[in-house]
């Protein structure tokens, strides 16, 4: 038997079975995390995509079309196509309906295109009014004045059986999809 | 005595186990410049000890509140309502969480104005500014969960400044958010933030920044004209502590202890007097009735948001943070060695003075936001009734156009009214008749246009009602060239033909 001592340092530079050990465990170990992390990363990101199979962006009713009078601007209020048991009144979220004649309508979305404030209808002044900076919009949605860069988000609506149904399920904000989407875009009435 | 030693017993059986007294005593006992003993170096002790103020009442808060969408707002009222000094609890937590960031302030700009960033002291700052970074992400995700309207908006808030990130916008949002709309898991993941994620990070880097603060040594009183050397600094800091340095326990711990105290009786004296902060109304977003606004610290922000022009918003939002946090990172390196006292560095003290002032005036401002249309001023504060006595009828149906119409939203009369546009009170010395019209019909200068939402007799009523607008003795506005022109008209007795009211000779 070798005399050695247990603890003897390495002599010379030559892997020793202990250094190869440590170097295998290392190894080991990076594997072992990144399996890990491939779970732990698709789990975080998953609220990028969250909702996208279930409902996300699908089509929500508003209420009869009747029940919208012509030249006028109403607020509704839509469930969130997808809700989670812990959302409560969250899901819930409020929309200005503008019915201009017949079948045409404009859906905006209550957030103003500045920061997301709601904004309040004011049919005297025909004015949208923005509590937080002052934006002020028109009624067909324009901007007016304030620091807002375009006008108010749209919804894409259409109707069916009488009922005035919109494509929501994301909060608009000026940097989102539905925000590129719908700005500009006639609205599509089937 | 036989207690006495018994409890000596004791410790020696700890200590021979953790062996920590000698380290202790080392860091209790070592000396500190004598001058260093001073009322200014209280401040970071006092941030430390309102951060574990912090987490004590914050885990005495989590004892009963619930993180979920559905019910944190009515477990919010539980604590203000039914349960046991849980009003109390609360506004001791709001209180810490203004004090806190007030006090880490403060630090920051002592530590800044002392010169203590400079060699060897680089890294004590750098851990220092994120300590300032995580500390304000406590504030705001604080006020998320107190889940109540002005957290709904303003979650809306920060989701509409994060998506305007070029390309990556939409993504950071939903990434924020938890989702595409601001709901439950979006208080889910601030609650994640607030008690473990932010927590855990501030725990370790106090821990780092006393930690260096221990082995570095407190930065000595500056002294003008005694000037940082790399090469020399450490043994003439050494050399200062040996000759005049005195035990840091206890000849500048007391000083520590008796602000320490003050602060705690402070923040309680705040949290009996004021009251818990909130919940405002239930975070339901179909009650648009609501004047959401943030908390004291992002006041400055707030009104930042609405008087930058709308063209260098999005630049100073994306790039201003950027810059504001890269220049304090660098701020060592750039001014590492030197002078030390600010009664050598004028541009230091402007610095700070100039940024006090600007943060201190934004949140002035934000305090009475003249620039958010006041949304019932135009039901709630009727004309004054002087500017109505001995006028016209046509006048006073144009008052009750300037009121019908929301103009008092955002035009103040005998100073009530919104403050977004101008007051009006004597709006007729500013512009003549013609303008009036022009400016009510086509707006412009930030103002709506009216065109479209006003009848031609209500136009007409509404500026006849304007034009009364002035003070006594100060004749309205006139145009003078249409004077000329109907004095002309007079004196040749002949109306030229094809010319009205324009001035303009044929």
């Amino acid at each position: 038997m070798a005399t050695k001592p247990a603890f003897a340092p390495p002599t010379d530079a030559a892997i020793s079975r202990r250094g190869f050990l440590m170097k295998l465990g290392i190894l080991l170990n990076a594997v072992a995390a990144s399996l890990v992390a491939v779970p732990v990363v698709g789990f975080l990101l998953s609220s990028i995509t969250r909702g996208r199979a279930n409902g996300y962006l699908s089509w929500v009713p508003l209420g009869k079309v009747s029940e919208f009078p012509e030249g006028e601007t109403r607020l509704a209020t839509f469930q969130n196509p997808y809700v989670m048991p812990t959302d409560g009144k969250t899901a819930d979220t409020a929309c200005w309906v503008r019915r201009i004649a017949g079948e045409q309508f404009q859906v905006f979305a209550v957030n103003c295109a500045h920061l997301g404030c709601p904004v309040r209808w004011f049919p005297q002044s025909a004015l949208f009014m923005c509590p937080c900076h002052g934006g002020a919009y028109y009624r067909d949605g324009s901007r007016a004045s304030g620091p807002p860069e375009r006008g108010l988000f749209e919804y894409p609506y259409k109707i069916e059986n009488g009922l005035i149904t919109i494509q929501a399920g994301e909060l608009p904000t000026p940097g989102a999809a539905i925000a590129d989407l719908t700005a500009g875009k006639k609205p599509c009435i089937s | 005595m036989h207690i006495m030693s018994s409890l000596a017993k004791i410790g020696t059986w700890f200590d021979r186990r953790l062996q920590l007294a000698a380290p202790i005593r080392e860091a209790a006992e070592h000396p500190i410049p004598r001058n260093t003993s001073s009322w200014w170096y209280v401040f970071g002790s006092a941030a430390l000890t309102v951060f574990i103020l912090q987490i004590v009442t914050g885990i005495l808060l989590a004892l009963v509140y619930v993180p979920s969408g559905a019910e944190a707002w009515s477990s919010l009222q539980a604590l203000n309502h039914d349960i046991t000094l849980g009003w109390f609890i609360r506004a001791m937590h709001g209180w810490g969480s203004n004090f806190m960031v007030a006090i880490v302030l403060i630090h920051m700009v002592q530590v800044f104005l002392f010169g203590a960033y400079k060699f060897p002291r680089e890294l004590t700052w750098i851990i220092g500014v994120f300590l300032l970074l995580m500390t304000l992400g406590m504030a705001f995700s604080g006020q998320v969960l107190r889940f109540d309207q002005d957290a709904y908006w303003g979650l809306g808030i920060g989701a509409s400044i994060a998506s305007r990130v070029p390309l990556l916008g939409p993504t950071i949002v939903k990434l924020m958010l938890g989702g595409p709309i601001i709901a439950g898991a979006t208080l889910s993941r601030f609650f994640a933030l607030h008690v473990f994620v932010i927590p855990g990070l501030l725990i370790g880097f106090v821990g780092l920044h006393v930690l260096m603060v221990l082995k570095l040594g407190i930065n000595e009183w500056p002294m003008p004209g005694r000037i940082v050397k790399r090469a020399t600094y450490v043994s003439e800091y050494h050399e200062l502590t040996q000759k005049d340095g005195v035990p840091f326990f206890s000849y500048g711990v007391w000083k520590d202890m008796f602000f320490a105290a003050f602060i705690m009786l402070a923040v309680a004296a705040c949290a009996l007097y004021f009251g818990p902060f909130g919940p405002s109304g239930r975070p339901d977003p179909t009650i648009i009735q609501t004047v959401p606004k943030p908390d004291y610290f992002f006041l400055w922000l707030y009104a930042l948001l609405s008087l930058l022009p709308p063209s260098l918003e999005t630049p100073v939002l994306l790039v201003g943070p950027v810059l504001a946090i890269a220049g304090l990172l660098l701020l060592p390196f750039l001014s590492g060695e030197g002078e030390k006292s600010w009664k050598r560095r004028p541009i230091a003290v402007l610095t700070v003075l100039l940024i006090a002032i600007t943060l201190g005036t934004f949140t002035h401002l934000a305090g009475y936001t003249p620039w958010s249309p006041h949304m019932n001023a135009w039901i709630s504060d009727p004309v004054p009734d002087r500017y109505i006595h001995h006028s016209t009828a046509l006048e006073r149906q144009g008052a009750l156009v300037f009121q019908v119409k929301q103009c008092r939203n955002c035009h103040s009369l005998g100073e009530i009214g919104g403050q977004r546009g101008p007051a009006l009170d004597s709006v007729a010395v500013r512009l003549t008749q013609d303008q009036l019209i022009r400016q009510v019909i086509q707006g412009g200068g930030n103002m709506p246009a009216y065109g479209k939402n006003l009848s031609p007799a209500e136009t007409t009523a509404l500026v006849a009602f304007l034009e009364t607008l002035h003070p006594n003795g100060e004749p309205p506005a006139r145009d003078a060239s249409r004077d000329l022109a109907l004095s002309d008209e007079n004196q040749s007795g002949v109306k030229p033909p094809g010319v009205r009211l324009s001035g303009m000779k044929p």
